[in-house]
């Protein structure tokens, strides 16, 4: 079996002074949609920035690709292919609609991910896309927000919360496109407060409780009952 | 008509006030870093200037070809190995470090060239006027104001046209999401710091050319520069330039009133906008 893309092993992770997470062990294999799910504080946050390299780690606790990574600065991480929309999608106010969306290009990564590309999956963006980012409507900044990860031509991709302060229509939009964004080739990571929206859209799905794995399954066949005892501890 | 030489001769001046905030300006828009050396960075560019002048003895506008490229040099080298160290939550220690670069830039600059005041000479440039009416107006200052709009025209086309003024504008916004993005923003503030430092290098031949200069001038020009960005407003360099000129002619038109008054009513220019606009008068816009 080959390498998987992502593996964390016994990631130990502090926010602060407190310990976010307690010897976490996830794997993604490639092609995968992976949801993490678990309650507010339950680490997702802390998680998601040793991933990405917001956060360094000790050394072999996060491999991508075969490669440890854990040391390494976000920038780092990005160049190899792992993109964000992080939480709140957190587009740059001084920048245009266009230039938030050029700024993911950065990394110089090729792929079927352009301006164009985006643009014909938004339409929206490229009719307003000299007005600043933050000048448009929820809805329509997560697109830049996804956007934006996109351009970096990633080989996994992290949704952080994307349902998070959008109306519920809106989000029912976003989770019906998100099949056809991550397409073929590409891994995603989803992290959601979200159950069933994460369910409906991921393979497998591991739940986070005060900083450890709490369960892990197919999400087709995991049951509810399950679900509640992982996510709130009740037995 | 000495009232119109007055504004004009102010108006030129000012430019050269406005090459002086421009670095100033620029990297406390990208870092947050308030430079208390860089008034003294401006200095050792006019030192630079004089020792490369004296040394192949081209003409000091010349010697810019030499020194601009030095002082980018030295911007990221101070960045990368300095000054990134200090960034963080705190606005402490940048303040800090640079009071001490200042204070060593200084006592490195009078062991090396004595307390003497140097001139950068251009014989011929320094005296050449042309007559507009009944106003004379010299060549340099002419030449620093048409450097200092070319200046803050280059720097606000990098800023909004170039994909290294988004570089900046990103890492300015949000460190962490811009890290996200592939930027390494240590990368990115030494390029602020190079960029300002070239700007400085400009802004520190033309003082020598217009002025005499010593290791202890970078203090007035640092103020000169704060006053400038303020009343400008800070993050916008076209109010940084209409901050120099008000700056300018304030002082010229308090000399015009009485010689001692020329620093003093700049200075009372500077705290009634304070105190009438604290936001400076043309406050951060895009495009």
């Amino acid at each position: 079996m080959p390498d998987p893309l992502l593996q964390m092993t016994g990631l130990d992770a502090h926010y602060g002074d407190f310990q976010a997470l307690y010897g976490v062990g996830m794997v993604v294999r490639e092609g995968e949609v992976l949801a993490i799910i678990g309650a507010n504080g339950a680490g997702k946050t802390t998680l998601m920035r040793s991933v990405t390299g917001l956060i360094t780690n000790d050394a072999g606790q996060i491999r991508f690709k075969g490669q440890d990574i854990s040391g390494l600065r976000a920038d780092q991480v990005a160049e190899l292919g792992l993109a964000m929309v992080p939480e709140g999608r957190q587009l740059f106010p001084s920048l245009t609609v266009e230039e938030n969306l050029l700024i993911g290009a950065q990394t110089g990564r090729k792929g079927p991910w352009t301006l164009e590309a985006v643009n014909a999956l938004f339409p929206i963006l490229k009719e307003r896309r000299a007005v600043p980012a933050t000048a448009l409507s929820g809805g329509q900044q997560q697109m830049v927000a996804i956007g934006r990860a996109l351009m970096s031509n990633p080989e996994l991709i992290l949704f952080d919360e994307i349902s998070l302060g959008l109306a519920p229509i809106i989000i029912r939009d976003i989770y019906a496109a998100l099949p056809g964004i991550i397409g073929e080739g590409m891994s995603a990571i989803i992290v959601e407060q979200d159950i069933s929206k994460a369910l409906s859209v991921s393979g497998r799905v591991y739940c986070l409780q005060e900083g450890r794995v709490s369960l892990e399954g197919a999400s087709a066949t995991i049951s509810r009952e399950d679900i509640s005892r992982a996510y709130f501890g009740i037995e | 008509m000495d009232w119109l030489n007055a504004l004009i001769q102010g108006t030129l001046l000012g430019g050269l006030y406005a090459l002086f905030a421009a670095g100033l300006s620029l990297i406390f828009g990208v870092m947050r870093l308030v430079n208390i050396a860089h008034g003294d960075l401006i200095v050792l560019a006019a030192y630079l200037g004089l020792v490369v002048t004296s040394a192949i003895g081209v003409h000091p506008i010349l010697a810019m070809a030499l020194v601009v490229p030095a002082m980018t040099l030295i911007g990221y080298a101070l960045q990368r190995g300095l000054l990134n160290q200090t960034l963080g939550d705190d606005l402490l220690p940048p303040l800090l470090v640079t009071f001490g670069l200042s204070v060593i830039l200084q006592n490195g600059l009078l062991e090396g060239f004595s307390a003497d005041p140097q001139k950068l000479s251009a014989p011929g440039l320094e005296t050449a006027s042309v007559a507009l009416g009944s106003i004379s107006l010299g060549v340099l200052p002419l030449l620093t104001f048409g450097i200092a709009v070319a200046v803050i025209w280059g720097l606000q086309w990098t800023f909004y046209k170039t994909s290294l003024g988004r570089a900046f504008r990103a890492v300015s916004d949000n460190q962490d999401i811009a890290q996200l993005m592939g930027l390494n923003k240590r990368h990115i503030f030494g390029l602020a710091m190079a960029l300002a430092l070239a700007v400085t290098a400009v802004a520190g031949i033309l003082l020598g050319l217009r002025t005499s200069f010593d290791p202890s001038s970078g203090g007035g020009r640092l103020i000169f520069g704060f006053e400038a960005v303020i009343i400008g407003g800070l993050g916008n360099l076209w109010g940084t330039l209409a901050g120099g000129v008000i700056l300018g002619v304030a002082q010229t038109i308090g000399a015009k009133i009485d010689p001692g008054w020329q620093v003093l009513s700049g200075h009372i220019a500077f705290l009634v906008i304070l105190a009438i606009r604290p936001q400076g008068l043309f406050p951060r816009m895009s495009g």
